[in-house]
């Protein structure tokens, strides 16, 4: 049951990019084709969830005995930037045909901040190491939702008559904005 | 004052939020209010000018292929500096109770090490330039970037609460939908669209 | 090449290290000083540090921690930091001021996710409405919203929120009884 609510809460209620406001620049950088959405997705979700258990383990057992808590920011994002050149160098030797799919968003996860921010937010809220690791996967998924439901709309979008100020960016965050009314729904539901 | 012109551009022509389109999160997630989006462009700033510098200033001795490594550990730890700093001096709460800056700006403080203006920075300027353009760059960037934040908390608090910077001025509640998430998706939207405009027209005449 | 790197690491964890320790006592008394402000504004006045003197009351899965409030030798009060579930917005999480017999002194906010406009009408920033809970004893005060047959007016359009509340002053309460022997 704990888990289920986490789950949902993640993926509906808070969800990470309609109101938590985490991994704004890829969603409307990286949402013009719902294939590179589904791309982009499939990567973060990997490399969120191995994150969230390497920087829960170095939180509790590097971090915490030394006293250096205050090292936060810094020894997760070095971690966070290793994962990702490790994980690309795995999978290039392991699996080319999955780096080839996910191969091009690899250097743009580092600076990617939903997977800084999930690992933090682990933290924060207390989430022992399975805990944490639904809550990096319904997250995962939720940024996932969101992204290829948008870029799905902006496939659309294309064929629309949309007024000259309103092309490209302008447009993508009304409809970003519309998106997040229709989640407000799912308030109150855990 | 040639030197002036890394500061100025900040502002409309290289402006990061409405032009660059970078550091996107902090610029919804903060700007519920005017003074959110102020501290929040402010703690970005001395990040960003404080890496500028140090970055222009050490790039020569760093080797190539540590570039990127080092420059996040410089960030990194400038951005825990801001971040005990604001937690010491910026952590009282209103006299209501409401929550400090500090606990409004949250998780965005530790994040600045992610907004991609930073990294952007010291890569695309400073590695390159001596230090003082890289001051001045840093300096223009972070206050065109505090504008921007500043300007969209300052609609979004007009229009959702009807106050400017804490001052409640129309009684009653505002247009409740931009305060929360998806108002700021709408108020970014028009703003940009809105700076689209007057850029043009500043090219044309 | 890994020498620049860590040179530049063992540099930036110095520098680090240094704000940290100019840092630790102010941050420590901007946290302290945070507590005390909360529990002065709902116990009766103390002279004691409440926040030094606490003990935890375990509630749902959860526990509530209360603040013992003192005055010489005498116990006036205690501040509860209690929490519902049942909130629009996720957790909700209150500071109730009790007097020693259990009578509400005075309740504020810690945390909420409720709608701006309608559910957040609970803070004393935004509306009167959680003062009528003041002087009230939960022992023969029914702590529900009228329409479910309690004794509290809910917040216009927020019976949720509202029933959160009670919900969390009500479990602050029960603990209180069930620990606040102390």
């Amino acid at each position: 049951m704990e888990y289920i609510l986490i789950v949902i809460g993640a993926v509906f209620v808070n969800n990470i990019v309609l109101s938590q406001f985490l991994g704004i620049c890829p969603f409307i950088g990286v949402s013009n084709k719902v294939d590179t959405a589904i791309g982009m997705a499939s990567a973060v979700t990997f490399v969120m969830i191995i994150a969230t258990m390497v920087t829960y383990l170095l939180q509790q057992y590097i971090l915490e005995p030394l006293q250096i808590g205050f090292m936060q920011t810094v020894s997760y994002i070095l971690v966070i930037a290793a994962l990702v050149q490790l994980v690309e160098i795995i999978l290039k030797k392991v699996s080319p045909s999955m780096y080839q799919a996910l191969g091009i968003f690899l250097p743009l996860i580092t600076t990617n901040c939903t997977i800084l921010g999930v690992a933090i937010l682990t933290f924060q809220k207390e989430f022992n190491l399975l805990q944490g690791v639904v809550y990096a996967a319904s997250n995962a998924i939720g940024f996932g939702l969101a992204l290829v439901t948008f870029s799905g709309i902006r496939e659309q979008l294309e064929l629309a008559e949309i007024p000259k100020g309103m092309k490209g960016v302008p447009i993508a965050f009304i409809i970003a904005g519309i998106l997040a009314m229709a989640f407000m729904g799912f308030a109150n539901i855990v | 004052m040639s030197q002036l012109k890394h500061v100025t551009k900040g502002f409309l022509k290289e402006n990061p939020t409405f032009v660059l389109f970078l550091g996107l999160c902090p610029t919804l997630g903060t700007t519920g209010s005017a003074i959110n989006g102020l501290g929040m462009g402010l703690a970005t700033t001395a990040v960003l000018t404080l890496s500028n510098v140090f970055i222009a200033l050490f790039s020569k001795y760093i080797p190539d292929k540590v570039r990127i490594p080092s420059f996040i550990v410089i960030i990194a730890s400038f951005v825990t500096i801001v971040d005990l700093l604001m937690s010491a001096y910026t952590n009282t709460p209103g006299p209501h109770g409401e929550p400090s800056l500090y606990d409004n700006l949250g998780i965005f403080i530790p994040l600045i090490v992610v907004n991609c203006i930073v990294l952007g920075r010291a890569e695309a300027f400073a590695a390159k330039n001596s230090v003082l353009p890289s001051l001045l760059d840093g300096i223009g960037i972070g206050l065109g970037f505090s504008f921007a934040l500043t300007l969209l908390g300052t609609v979004r608090e007009l229009l959702g609460n009807g106050s400017f910077f804490g001052h409640k001025f129309i009684q009653g509640d505002g247009m409740l939908i931009f305060i929360m998430a998806p108002g700021a998706f709408l108020a970014l939207g028009y703003l940009i669209m809105i700076m689209n405009k007057l850029k043009k027209k500043l090219a044309n005449s | 090449m890994l020498l620049t790197l860590l040179i530049i690491s063992l540099l930036a964890s110095a520098a680090m290290g240094a704000v940290y320790n100019l840092t630790k006592e102010p941050i420590d008394l901007a946290k302290g000083a945070k507590k005390t402000l909360a529990i002065q504004r709902v116990a009766p006045a103390f002279d004691n540090h409440p926040g030094e003197e606490n003990f935890s009351v375990a509630a749902d899965g959860d526990s509530v921690y209360f603040y013992i409030a003192r005055k010489g030798n005498d116990t006036v009060g205690y501040a509860a930091e209690t929490f519902s579930n049942k909130a629009f917005g996720g957790t909700l999480k209150l500071l109730v001021g009790f007097s020693p017999d259990g009578t509400i002194n005075d309740i504020a906010v810690l945390e909420h996710k409720e709608t701006p406009g309608l559910g957040d009408k609970m803070t004393k920033a935004k509306s009167d409405w959680s003062y009528q809970f003041n002087g009230k004893n939960p022992g023969n005060y029914k702590l529900q919203v009228k329409k479910d047959g309690g004794d509290v007016d809910a917040i216009t359009a927020s019976t949720i929120t509202s029933r959160a509340y009670c919900d969390a002053v009500q479990r602050a309460y029960d603990a209180l009884k069930k620990g606040g022997k102390q």
